[in-house]
């Protein structure tokens, strides 16, 4: 049966066959289901959290896993499992806009350097190879030593390194549609410049963006929770995970479930936005199976 | 060749000078007076006032930068507000505990990275691949500084066979390098698997298969030596990206190494401090770069007539 298919082109719509695709790979399927589980569970966290993320319980500090406290509790008896959750709203909030802001301005510039080509395509790319150059953490700490600390500015620093990845990649969509025989078309019954950009262009790159949206956001999350962790992102008070992380070294071997709990959650979130991303761009790019 | 070498040097002088203008305009886009920042919260006010002469402040703004690329040139970085050293002796005294670890957790992470990618694409789909690709895009996702604290845990606080951190002897080294380089060799094995895979599919290595080359050969000579040209791109990039691990990695095992210093000195806003590391990674990263390309047009003749 598939053999007579081969080389045909494929009668399925291009998004049918893409989910098609994808539905056959379990591991990233599952990684989405996991994910959302996440994003419910923090969404939902002022519900399902047992105690708020700042209430203490004198009675017990410091204590192990119980069933009063399902991940123990820390240095003010302030429960870790509540914690935790409530930390998801910080960690996925931080992710999911700093990837938007940082895809908004990438997709603009590389939507531009690619249409408009010229002078201003090669300086718009010129300084997106020079960002892309420099490690994400790098920038995200010379931004925050610009603007200060703080969740906020944690975004605007992240988003910042987000930029490049999306102009590259949108750049190199826009210039391969710009020579399909629909734009060409577009063009020759005289459509103008911005509408041939963005209903006619726009759409076509949307999927690879989509794509590595999802790898954006594992690594947006995993750079934030550092920020926090190395004291220049949430201040301490703050159930986010890596900032929990950083209260919890002081108690290694004494309270290890301090750093345990937002360690792995952090490794799951990340994990699972990563392989959900594999699955994705797989599907969606055939030659990299 | 020589031409290239010209051409690529040539372009990177640019960009350090973009930097260059960035990082001279970073104390001037912080709201407050240079001066005062430059000198710190308790300085006197005589102090603030030789500070303003030395960067020149009451100039226009296009003499004052060419003054601060003179100085930064004759590595005239002016002194910490924290520990009032000049800056220079500052990062002199850091400089070799970053560069040591860097370069021990590269050269393991870089070995077992490229073998393990080498064994995933020779026995591509069968379940040596699929687990040793699990186990990169783990690697890839375990952040760096819990890896840290639970080896911690485990072997210095539990076990007490390793330091918890600091520097000096040997044993310091295991766990901060071991720890840096997790992600490397993670990238590395996945780059390295997509590498060889891609090359498997080239007609020469068909030609050769029916040929009736022994198959060892064509995995070691068709496949490897051409697989490994993008992989060194990589390694070179992957340089630069562990001295920005190195950030984190050093402040988690109390590391006396250039990343800390930026954190702490971000912490206190320590900016002649912050300034001059900024100017030196940047220098760095872009000097890597040039390696990197260099190398590349060294392997890769095409590559130069570009």
């Amino acid at each position: 049966m598939s053999d007579m298919v081969l080389g045909a082109p494929s009668l399925r719509s291009p998004s049918a066959e893409f989910w098609r695709r994808f539905r056959r790979k379990p591991v990233a399927v599952a990684s989405g289901g996991v994910l959302l589980v996440l994003i419910l569970a923090a969404v939902a966290a002022p519900w399902l959290a047992p105690y708020g993320p700042a209430t203490p319980d004198y009675d017990n500090v410091l204590a192990g896993p119980s069933w009063l406290h399902l991940c123990g509790t820390d240095t003010f008896g302030r429960d870790i499992f509540s914690r935790v959750l409530w930390g998801g709203r910080i960690s996925l909030t931080v992710g999911f806009v700093s990837v938007a802001l940082g895809g908004l301005v990438g997709v603009a510039l590389g939507l531009a350097a690619g249409f408009f080509g010229g002078a201003l395509g090669s300086l718009i790319m010129r300084v997106m190879d020079v960002l892309l150059a420099f490690p994400g953490i790098l920038l995200a700490i010379g931004v925050v030593a610009l603007l200060g600390p703080g969740i906020t500015n944690v975004i605007y620093a992240i988003a910042v390194f987000s930029v490049p990845v999306f102009a590259r990649l949108v750049r190199g969509s826009t210039l391969a549609l710009k020579q399909t025989l629909y734009v060409q078309a577009a063009r020759s019954i005289g459509v103008r410049a911005p509408l041939l950009m963005l209903r006619h262009i726009l759409p076509g790159t949307l999927p690879s963006v989509i794509v590595y949206s999802s790898l954006r956001v594992g690594t947006s999350i995993l750079t934030a929770a550092a920020l926090s962790f190395i004291g220049l992102g949430a201040p301490p008070p703050s159930p986010e995970w890596g900032a929990m992380l950083a209260e919890g070294r002081s108690y290694l071997g004494v309270a290890d479930q301090i750093m345990l709990f937002p360690g792995l959650a952090i490794f799951v979130t990340v994990l699972a936005f990563n392989l959900l991303g594999d699955g994705l761009r797989d599907a969606l790019d055939q030659r990299l199976r | 060749m020589f031409d290239y070498l010209i051409r690529r040097l040539a372009g990177t002088i640019p960009v350090l000078l973009a930097v260059s203008v960035l990082v001279f305009l970073f104390v001037h886009l912080l709201p407050g007076d240079p001066a005062r920042l430059v000198a710190g919260p308790d300085a006197s006010l005589q102090d603030i006032a030789a500070v303003r002469a030395e960067m020149g402040l009451d100039r226009s703004l296009p003499v004052q930068y060419l003054h601060y690329l003179g100085e930064t040139a004759r590595l005239h970085l002016g002194r910490s507000i924290k520990t009032h050293q000049t800056v220079a002796e500052l990062i002199g005294e850091r400089f070799m505990p970053t560069l040591l670890l860097t370069v021990f957790a590269m050269l393991w992470s870089v070995t077992v990275g490229v073998a393990i990618g080498v064994l995933s694409g020779v026995k591509r789909g069968r379940w040596t691949d699929q687990s040793a690709m699990v186990l990169a895009i783990s690697g890839v996702s375990f952040p760096g500084f819990w890896l840290g604290l639970l080896l911690i845990d485990l072997f210095s606080v539990r076990l007490r066979w390793l330091p918890t951190g600091g520097y000096g002897t040997w044993q310091h080294f295991v766990l901060p390098a071991f720890t840096l380089g997790v992600a490397v060799a993670a990238v590395m094995a996945r780059f390295t698997r997509s590498a060889f895979v891609e090359i498997t599919a080239e007609d020469y290595v068909r030609t050769a298969r029916a040929k009736g080359v022994p198959e060892r050969s064509v995995v070691w000579k068709h496949t490897l030596r051409n697989a490994l040209i993008p992989v060194i791109t990589l390694t070179g990039l992957q340089f630069g990206f562990l001295l920005g691990g190195a950030i984190v990695v050093e402040t988690v095992f109390a590391w006396p190494g250039l990343g800390r210093l930026l954190v702490d000195s971000v912490a206190y806003r320590d900016y002649p401090v912050i300034q001059a590391e900024i100017m030196l990674f940047s220098f760095e990263f872009v000097l890597i770069n040039l390696v990197v390309d260099l190398l590349y047009g060294l392997v890769n003749p095409e590559i130069r007539l570009r």
